[in-house]
C-alpha cells in the first residue's frame, strides 16, 4: 500500500460496478486532492451519478479499493459519512418544512447539539443573504434560492468534502453564477467539492476535470490541459471530440 | 393519444409487482372469502350441562350435536363452571338441562331447557340460540307427529334463489363490488395525485394533449385492466363456487363496465381534492374501505340498519351494484328490473366527472 | 437519542402541517366510528313479508294476524296471485311470501293436517333461515292454540320451551359488540398505511438519499419512524375509548391499564408490517396496494363481521397469523368480559412474538445502500 498523501481526500482504484451485465463504472482510477474543485463531466447515462453513489455510500461498488476522506468505505462507512456532504440530483430538502426546520432537522440526524445547529444556521443563511426566509416553507420559495439552500444544509456538519450530483440542473443562468460562487467560497474554506454536470461551461470552473464515456474515464486534467491535449478553443469542443472517439471505439 | 395510452400501458405492466398484485390480489382474496368467510354458523363450540342425563335430555343433545352447527367442546357439572369458560372465550353457548327432566315433561310441563349464550358477540348469541330453539322445537314436532293426525298447520318452506342457503351468495357479489371498486378508485386517484406530486402534471399540462385525453390516458389502462379482473372474479365465482349465471352474461359485463367507470371517475375526483398521494391514498382508503364494506349491504343487510344509515347508504355506488349483480346472477332479472339502479350509477358517474372537470378548470384558472 | 428525537420532530411538524391529512386522520376515524358501528347488525328486525290468502276464512285471517301482530315481520300486502307475488320478491320489495291454499280451514275441521306454502328470498342465506325459523315458530304456535281448542285433552307442544339468558350484553346491543372492533380497525388502518407510507414517501421524493448519507444508524432511523404513528394511533385508540364510554356508554370492563399494554405490542406489529412494506417497495401505488391486499383479508377473516370459529380449518390456521384477529379478541375480552392477563395471555405472547418478528424483518431489510 501506497503512504497515504494527506493532501489525497479521495483515493479511487479499479472502482467497477455493474449492474447484471451492464457494466456502469468500467475501473475508474482517480484521486481528489484537498480544497480541489474535481468536476466530474460525462453525458447522462455515462456514469457519473453510480460513481458519485458508491463514494457517498449510498450504493456498493462490485469492487475496488475506495478511500474516502481517509477512511475505507467499507469498514468505516460511519466515519465517511460523518464527513462528507451530499446534495443529490432530485432536490430533497423537505417542502413541507421551513427552511429552518430543513436546517434543524439536517443537523439534527448528523448528530449536531441545538446551539451548533442555531449557530451555523444563522452562519449559512447570512452568508446566503436569505436570513429573511428562515421561517418560509420550501414551497413557496424559488427553485434557485432552494438549490442554495439544499448546497448550504449539505454543509451543516462542516464536512470535508461536500459531492454536489447536478446541483445546477434546471436553474437560471444568473442563479448558477451565483451556486458557482458558493462553490469557490467554499474551496476556499478549504472544504472539497465534487461535482457533476453536464454543463460544459461550468467545466471551466473546476480545478480539474474527469470526463466519462461509456462507464470509463477517458481524459482527467485541468481544464487548460485538457484543451490544450485536444486542441481545442473550449471544453464543450473537448468533450464533443471524446464522446465521438468514444462511439468509434465501438 | 394513442402513444400516451400506451406508454400508461407499458408503466403499468412493466412493473412486476404492481401487476402480480392487480392480478394476484383478486384471485386470492375471492378464494379466501369464498371459502372462509361466512355469517352462517357451523361448528360452534358449545358446554352441555346435563343434571339428568336421561333418554329425553340424550334425545336431544344427541339432536343438537348432529345438526352441524354445534361442537361439544366441554361436557360441564356445575352451573358455576360457565363464567370461567365464558371468559377464557373457549365456548359460545351453555346448555342446561334440569334435574328430573324427562318426569318432569310429563308431571308437571312446561319445563325448560336453559341456554346460556356469550352475548359479548351478540350477533352468534342470538343465532345460536335461535338455532337452538328450531331444533328444540323440532324435536317437540316431531313428538307430535307421532300422535294421531292432529289438526295442525304444516310449512312447505322454499328457498328462492339459494337452496341450500349457501353463504357464497352472499359474499360473491360483495368481493367483485369491492375489488372493482377499490382497484380503479385507488389505482387512478393515485397514479394522477404521482403525476402532480412528481411535477410530471405540468409537462403533460403544457403539451399538446389536451386535459381530457390525458385523463382518458391515465384511466383507459384502469378500465381495461379492471375490465379483466372482474372476468377473472366472475370466472373463478362460476367454476369454484357454482355461483349461477341465470341472468344475462353481456348485460352483466355491461353494468360491470358502467361501475368501473363510476369508480374511476371516483378516482378521478379524489385526485382533484389531494395534491399527494398520500392524501388520496388516505381519502380513498377511509372514504371508500370502510363504507363499501359496512354500508353496502355487502356482509350487513342495509334494512336491519337505523333509518339514517339506511338513507345514508344510498350514496354509495357500491349499494346499487351489489343489488344488481344478485339480480341478473342469481335472480335471472333483465334490465327492466335494474333500470333504476343502473340510473343511478350512470347519475354518479356524470356528477364525479362533472366536479372534477370544475375543479381541474378553476385551478387552471 | 437527540437524533431520534430531530426525527420525530419532524415527522410530527409534517403531520401537523397538513392541513388535508390532519383531518383524515384524527377526525375521519372517529366519525367512521360513530356511523359504522351502528351499520353491523344480523339481527333481524322487520321482516317483510307478502300473503297470498286464498282460503278467505277465519281460520287463515287469524293465522295472517298472528304474523302481522308480531314484532318481527311487518305485513307488506296481500297480493291476489302467485305471479304477483313473486314479482314483489323479484323486485326486492319483500323477503318472504306465504300462500295460503284454499280449503285450510276446512281440512283443518275435519281434524286433517293442511299446508301453508312459504316461499323465502334465500340470497342471504344465513338470514332467510332465520325468517324461516321465526315464520314457523309463530306457526307453530297458531298450531298450539289450534289443537288446544279442538282437542283439549292434549296439550302438545306445550311441554317443553326454552329459556335464553344473554351473558355479558343480556339486551343484545349490537354497538356494544361493533364498537370495540371497529376501533380496533380503524387504529390498524391508521397505523399500518401511515407507516407503509411513510419511508416509501422519502423514497419517491428523493429525501431517502439525503438522509442516506449521513451517519445515522439503522435502529435510530427506524425508531424515528415508528415512534410518531405509534403514538398517534394510541392516542386515537384513547379518544376512541372516551367515546365508546360517552356515545355508546361502553366502559372497559377489565384493566385500561392492561388494554393499553396490549395494544402498546399490537401497534408495533402493525406499525411493523407497515414498515416492511414501505422498505420492500419503490413506489407509494405498490406500497398502498399491497398494505391494501393485506389489510382487507386481515379485516374480513378478523372474526369483527363474521364469527371465525365458521371458517374452515385451514381458514383458522392462516387466521393464526392475522394480527387483528389476535387484538380484536383480546380488546372485546379485557372491554366486555373484564378478562384479566391471565385469559388474554395466549394472544398478547403471539402478539409480542409477531411484533419482534415483524420489527427485526423490517429493520434488516432496510438498507442504507442500493
Amino acid at each position: 500500500m501506497e503512504a497515504a498523501d494527506s493532501k489525497t481526500v479521495i483515493r479511487v482504484r479499479n472502482l467497477v460496478k455493474k449492474f447484471g451485465s451492464f457494466v456502469a463504472n468500467d475501473n475508474l482510477n482517480f484521486d481528489v486532492e484537498k480544497g480541489e474543485i474535481f468536476g466530474f463531466l460525462g453525458a447522462n447515462g455515462a456514469g457519473k451519478t453510480t460513481a458519485i453513489k458508491i463514494l457517498c455510500g449510498l450504493q456498493k461498488p462490485t469492487s475496488g479499493e475506495i478511500r474516502v476522506a481517509g477512511y475505507d468505505i467499507y469498514d468505516q462507512a460511519d466515519q465517511v459519512k460523518k464527513n462528507i456532504g451530499y446534495m443529490s440530483q432530485r432536490f430533497s430538502l423537505y417542502e413541507d418544512l421551513t427552511v429552518g426546520e430543513n436546517f434543524q432537522f439536517y443537523g439534527g440526524i448528523y448528530g449536531l447539539k441545538a446551539p451548533v445547529i442555531r449557530q451555523r444556521t444563522t452562519q449559512l443563511l447570512d452568508e446566503l443573504g436569505l436570513t429573511h426566509i428562515k421561517n418560509k416553507i420550501l414551497k413557496e420559495i424559488p427553485l434557485g434560492w432552494k438549490q442554495k439552500l439544499a448546497f448550504s444544509v449539505a454543509l451543516i456538519h462542516n464536512p470535508r468534502i461536500v459531492f454536489l450530483d447536478e446541483p445546477t440542473g434546471g436553474v437560471d443562468p444568473l442563479t448558477r453564477r451565483q451556486f458557482w460562487e458558493m462553490i469557490y467560497s467554499a474551496a476556499q474554506k478549504g472544504i472539497t467539492v465534487f461535482v457533476t454536470t453536464h454543463y460544459m461551461d461550468e467545466a471551466e470552473y473546476c480545478s480539474r476535470v474527469s470526463i466519462m464515456v461509456d462507464g470509463r474515464i477517458e481524459a482527467l486534467d485541468s481544464p487548460s490541459g485538457l484543451k490544450k491535449h485536444y486542441r481545442a478553443e473550449s471544453m464543450n469542443e473537448v468533450f464533443v471530440k471524446l464522446a465521438r472517439s468514444g462511439k468509434n471505439s465501438r | 393519444m394513442k402513444g400516451f395510452i400506451l406508454k400508461e400501458f407499458l408503466h403499468i405492466l412493466r412493473d412486476k409487482r404492481t401487476m402480480l398484485i392487480l392480478f394476484g390480489m383478486p384471485v386470492v382474496q375471492v378464494l379466501l372469502f369464498g371459502y372462509a368467510i361466512t355469517n352462517e354458523i357451523k361448528n360452534a363450540r358449545i358446554g352441555i350441562l346435563d343434571q339428568s342425563n336421561d333418554y329425553v335430555t340424550q334425545a336431544i343433545t344427541q339432536k343438537i350435536l348432529s345438526s352441524g352447527y354445534f361442537l361439544a367442546e366441554e361436557i360441564m357439572h356445575h352451573p358455576d363452571e360457565a363464567e370461567d369458560a365464558f371468559r377464557k372465550g373457549k365456548i359460545k353457548q351453555i346448555i342446561i338441562f334440569g334435574p328430573d327432566f324427562a318426569n318432569m315433561m310429563t308431571t308437571s310441563p312446561p319445563v325448560s331447557i336453559q341456554l346460556l349464550t356469550d352475548a359479548s358477540d351478540p350477533n352468534t348469541a342470538n343465532l345460536l340460540s335461535n338455532y337452538t330453539q328450531a331444533i328444540v322445537q323440532d324435536y317437540v314436532r316431531q313428538q307430535q307427529q307421532q300422535a294421531p293426525n292432529l289438526p295442525v298447520i304444516q310449512i312447505e318452506s322454499t328457498m328462492q334463489y339459494n337452496p341450500e342457503l349457501k353463504g357464497v351468495f352472499m359474499f360473491v357479489p360483495g368481493t367483485i363490488t369491492i375489488l372493482l371498486m377499490l382497484i380503479s378508485a385507488m389505482m387512478t386517484s393515485i397514479s394522477i395525485a404521482r403525476e402532480k406530486e412528481l411535477g410530471t402534471m405540468e409537462v403533460l399540462l403544457v403539451s399538446p394533449l389536451k386535459p381530457y385525453q390525458i385523463i382518458l390516458g391515465k384511466v383507459i389502462p384502469y378500465v381495461l385492466l379492471s375490465f379483466i379482473n372482474a372476468l377473472i372474479i366472475l370466472l373463478l365465482s362460476a367454476t369454484v363456487f357454482g355461483m349461477p349465471m341465470n341472468g344475462s352474461l353481456v348485460l352483466l359485463l355491461l353494468q360491470s363496465m358502467l361501475f368501473i367507470f363510476m369508480a374511476l371517475s371516483l378516482g378521478i375526483f379524489i385526485s382533484t381534492l389531494s395534491d399527494s398521494q398520500q392524501t388520496a391514498m388516505l381519502l380513498s382508503m377511509f372514504a371508500l374501505m370502510l363504507p363499501t364494506i359496512l354500508l353496502s349491504g355487502f356482509i350487513f343487510p342495509i334494512e336491519n340498519m337505523p333509518m339514517p344509515l339506511q338513507l345514508l347508504s344510498n350514496i354509495m355506488p357500491s349499494k346499487w351494484f351489489i343489488i344488481i349483480i344478485k339480480s341478473i346472477m342469481l335472480k335471472g332479472l333483465g334490465m327492466m328490473y335494474i333500470w333504476k339502479e343502473t340510473l343511478i350509477l350512470l347519475l354518479m358517474t356524470v356528477f364525479f366527472i362533472g366536479m372534477s372537470v370544475k375543479k381541474f378548470k378553476v385551478r387552471l384558472a | 437519542m437527540r437524533i431520534i428525537f430531530y426525527i420525530l420532530q419532524k415527522e410530527f411538524r409534517q403531520i401537523f402541517r397538513d392541513k388535508v391529512m390532519l383531518p383524515i386522520i384524527l377526525v375521519m376515524p372517529m366519525v367512521q366510528l360513530l356511523i359504522l358501528s351502528y351499520t353491523a347488525t344480523f339481527e333481524l328486525k322487520n321482516t317483510r313479508i307478502s300473503i297470498i290468502d286464498h282460503d278467505r276464512s277465519q281460520t287463515s285471517r287469524d293465522l295472517v294476524s298472528k304474523f302481522s301482530g308480531s314484532s318481527f315481520f311487518s305485513l307488506i300486502s296481500y297480493e291476489s296471485t302467485y305471479e304477483r307475488g313473486m314479482e314483489m320478491i323479484k323486485e326486492g320489495k319483500t323477503d318472504q311470501l306465504l300462500i295460503i291454499e284454499p280449503g285450510l280451514e276446512k281440512k283443518l275441521g275435519r281434524g286433517e293436517k293442511a299446508g301453508v306454502m312459504l316461499i323465502t328470498n334465500a340470497i342471504n342465506g344465513s338470514a332467510a333461515s332465520l325468517m324461516n325459523a321465526y315464520a314457523s315458530s309463530i306457526v307453530s304456535d297458531f298450531n298450539k292454540l289450534l289443537v288446544a281448542e279442538t282437542m283439549p285433552g292434549i296439550h302438545s307442544s306445550g311441554s317443553l320451551k326454552t329459556e335464553t339468558r344473554h351473558w355479558y350484553n343480556p339486551r343484545l346491543n349490537y354497538q356494544t359488540y361493533m364498537v370495540p372492533g371497529i376501533l380496533v380497525l380503524l387504529v390498524t388502518l391508521i397505523g399500518m398505511f401511515l407507516s407503509g407510507m411513510n419511508i416509501v414517501k422519502e423514497k419517491e421524493l428523493g429525501t431517502i438519499e439525503q438522509i442516506n448519507v449521513t451517519p445515522i444508524k439503522k435502529y435510530q432511523f427506524m425508531i424515528g419512524k415508528l415512534l410518531p404513528f405509534w403514538i398517534i394511533a394510541l392516542f386515537e385508540l384513547l379518544v376512541g375509548l372516551v367515546i365508546a364510554r360517552l356515545v355508546f356508554g361502553i366502559a372497559v370492563e377489565g384493566s385500561v391499564a392492561l388494554l393499553i399494554g396490549t395494544a402498546s405490542v399490537y401497534l408495533l406489529v402493525v406499525l411493523g408490517i407497515g414498515i416492511l412494506v414501505s422498505t420492500v417497495t419503490d413506489t407509494m401505488q405498490q406500497a398502498m396496494f399491497i398494505s391494501w391486499f393485506f389489510i382487507v383479508i386481515f379485516i374480513l377473516m378478523s372474526g369483527l363481521f363474521t364469527p371465525v370459529e365458521s371458517m374452515p380449518l385451514w381458514a383458522q390456521r392462516v387466521n393464526s397469523l392475522n394480527p387483528v384477529a389476535y387484538f380484536i379478541q383480546i380488546n372485546r375480552m379485557i372491554m366486555l368480559k373484564g378478562s384479566g392477563f391471565n385469559d388474554i395471555s395466549e394472544h398478547f405472547y403471539a402478539l409480542v412474538v409477531y411484533a419482534i418478528v415483524m420489527l427485526t424483518i423490517a429493520v434488516s431489510r432496510y438498507r442504507k445502500v442500493a
